[in-house]
């Protein structure tokens, strides 16, 4: 009792300091509070729509904004600000769901690599590399493409795309917290290496993943948003903030307000999770100051 | 410098060889059946049949990607399954078109982001460099497909200043030429020039705590020569590196930028090819960029060497 006492007081310590630092972080405040604000707007979508995002209406084809219609309609004649709302649970799943695919991947893969070493480390490496020299976006989309178009396979095609970038960090990551004293102590006891790996190692990686993986999420609702522009995302009729700007591309002379609220949500959610992971980092690692 | 060349190929081979394993992979991942997708409407089973032993998909899978291999070696990056022809061809008559909006972009880029992350360097923690980073993160942000959008709701519906796209060749014509080139190469500018801006302030911090910075102030030089003379100099150094490895930014960007503004590039080919089902192309192009990204790196490399005295002595 007493050896976890004093090991947990400066470690609580030290959590309550980086809540600080990132509190004192204005910028990073409010993007947690508009990224709040989305993940709400996606979950209560039902109750904040106003209309079906689906139904179309012949007789109300891509009207201006109204009292009726707020954002106007689409060319199907369905109300743009409901379509609008649901397009945020695109847009959130893909980035969650893609990053941890990313993720799964990505750090077991990577732990492997920097604890075991030698030329398994070497030969995995290797594999990180091509998979990092070939774009991202091309990637996703050549991945899309093979897997057939759809939203759950647009995000299978980010989260392999992104993961060597997790592999990468830690594996890095892994070669620092190997050679502490904690892990040689828990060695030299006899521990087996999973244990070490996870109980050991894994904790102390965390930190700078987290931080990756938000910053990460912000890219991947950029690349969802452009596969779903290419159509290679969510799929017709379903909403999704890059498919609507995929429809108004094609009507910019008759309808261009289409063309505007999908783009702002977008660059507004993404610029949350960019913020927001700054944030993060600047308050896990402030010496970079 | 060839001992360092030699290593840097030979680090190089194993990565490209692996990307050639990935790219064919990729065609596993096909649900069902390849040799009925190539049949396309034919339906007949001998037909079918006989398409397998003609593509060779009855072969064990390692000999047929090293058929696919042999054949890449010599040229040949196969056909397309909707035109039926070379797909090597088809890529090299595209290059020229994505080349020209790329090299407008790395100027865009250039004549923001330098500027840029040179003054919030020079003013740190000012509210100048404060600004700059917020444009900078704005910038990571803004899909640059939007972005397009925007500039065409903008300058072709509302003003109607610019054509909203296409393309027309610049020896055919080149004020036409500049004219469609104008806003797809400064979206996909942007999309360089907040990395760019960021990497130029880091990499002129750095330089400016250096010795020979102190020492050029120390004789007195202007302010203005320490920092275009001494500082800049060094700092561009780094600054090219970073840029060279931005490929896959500008080559990624470049895709949504010709879709958006109807460029028929390397990047409208890729897109067209997936609408297609035209796996080859698929396969070929992104087997391009991947070599394209490992190039780019290796003369990364190479550059850095050339300009670096620690690393040559």
């Amino acid at each position: 009792m007493a050896v976890t006492g004093t090991l947990q007081v400066p470690e609580r310590r030290q959590r309550s300091r980086v809540l600080r630092r990132f509190f004192r972080n204005r910028p990073a405040v409010i993007g947690g509070v508009v990224i709040l604000i989305t993940v709400l707007v996606a979950i209560f979508a039902p109750l904040l729509a106003p209309y079906d995002p689906t139904a179309t209406d012949w007789g109300k084809v891509r009207q201006a904004p109204s009292a009726e219609h707020w954002l106007g309609t689409d060319d199907l004649g369905r109300d743009s600000l409901s379509r609008l709302i649901y397009g945020a649970r695109a847009s959130l799943m893909a980035g969650v769901v893609s990053v941890l695919i990313a993720v799964g991947i990505g750090v077991p893969f990577g732990m492997i690599s920097g604890y075991v070493g030698g030329w398994l480390d070497a030969v995995m490496m290797r594999i990180t590399d091509a998979v990092l020299a070939i774009p991202f976006l091309i990637l996703a989309i050549a991945l899309a493409a093979f897997l057939g178009p759809s939203l759950t396979n647009a995000m299978i095609a980010i989260g392999l795309s992104a993961s060597p970038v997790f592999a990468r960090l830690a594996r890095g990551q892994t070669l620092v917290v190997r050679l502490e004293d904690y892990v040689q102590a828990a060695r030299s006891i006899g521990a087996p290496h999973v244990i070490i790996l996870l109980r050991h190692i894994f904790p102390n990686i965390l930190p700078p993943i987290l931080v990756q993986a938000t910053l990460t999420i912000a890219i991947a609702i950029i690349a969802e948003a452009s596969l779903s522009f290419l159509g290679l995302g969510q799929q017709p009729p379903l909403p999704s903030w890059g498919g609507m700007l995929n429809t108004a591309r094609s009507f910019l002379y008759q309808a261009p307000e289409m063309a505007i609220w999908p783009g702002i949500a977008i660059f507004v959610t993404v610029l949350a999770f960019n913020v927001f992971g700054d944030g993060l980092h600047d308050a896990l690692d402030p010496k970079d100051e | 410098m060839l001992r360092f060349l030699a290593d840097r190929l030979l680090a190089a081979i194993p990565t490209l060889l692996l990307i050639t394993i990935i790219v064919f992979g990729l065609q596993q991942l096909l649900p069902g059946d390849v040799a009925l997708i190539l049949a396309g409407d034919e339906r007949d089973p001998a037909a079918i049949e006989e398409i397998r032993e003609l593509y060779g998909l009855n072969d064990p899978l390692p000999i047929q990607y090293f058929r696919w291999f042999a054949d890449m070696l010599q040229g040949d990056f196969g056909r397309s399954l909707r035109t039926g022809a070379p797909v090597g061809p088809m890529i090299l008559e595209k290059l020229p078109i994505t080349l020209e909006l790329a090299a407008l972009a790395l100027l865009f880029s250039i004549a923001i982001g330098i500027p840029t992350g040179i003054i919030s360097a020079i003013r740190k923690g000012s509210a100048l460099d404060y600004g700059a980073n917020i444009v900078a993160l704005s910038g990571i942000s803004l899909p640059s497909f939007w972005l397009g959008i925007m500039l065409i709701l903008l300058f072709s519906v509302q003003l109607d200043w610019l054509p909203a796209g296409g393309y027309v060749s610049p020896l055919e014509d080149l004020g036409g030429n500049l004219a469609r080139m104008i806003m797809p190469a400064f979206v996909l500018g942007t999309a360089l020039a907040a990395s760019m801006m960021r990497h130029t302030r880091s990499a002129m911090l750095s330089v400016m705590r250096q010795d020979y910075v102190r020492t050029a102030r120390a004789k007195g030089l202007s302010e203005r020569t320490v920092i275009l003379k001494h500082a800049l100099r060094n700092a561009l150094v780094p600054i090219i590196t970073l840029t060279a490895l931005q490929f896959g930014t500008l080559v990624a960007g470049a895709v949504l930028t010709e879709q958006v503004f109807n460029i028929p590039g390397f990047g409208k080919l890729i897109v067209d090819a997936v609408f297609n089902r035209d796996y080859p192309v698929v396969q070929a192009v992104t087997l391009a960029t991947g070599i394209g990204f490992v190039l780019m790196s290796l003369l990364a490399d190479i550059g850095y060497f050339l300009v670096s005295p620690k690393l040559r002595g």
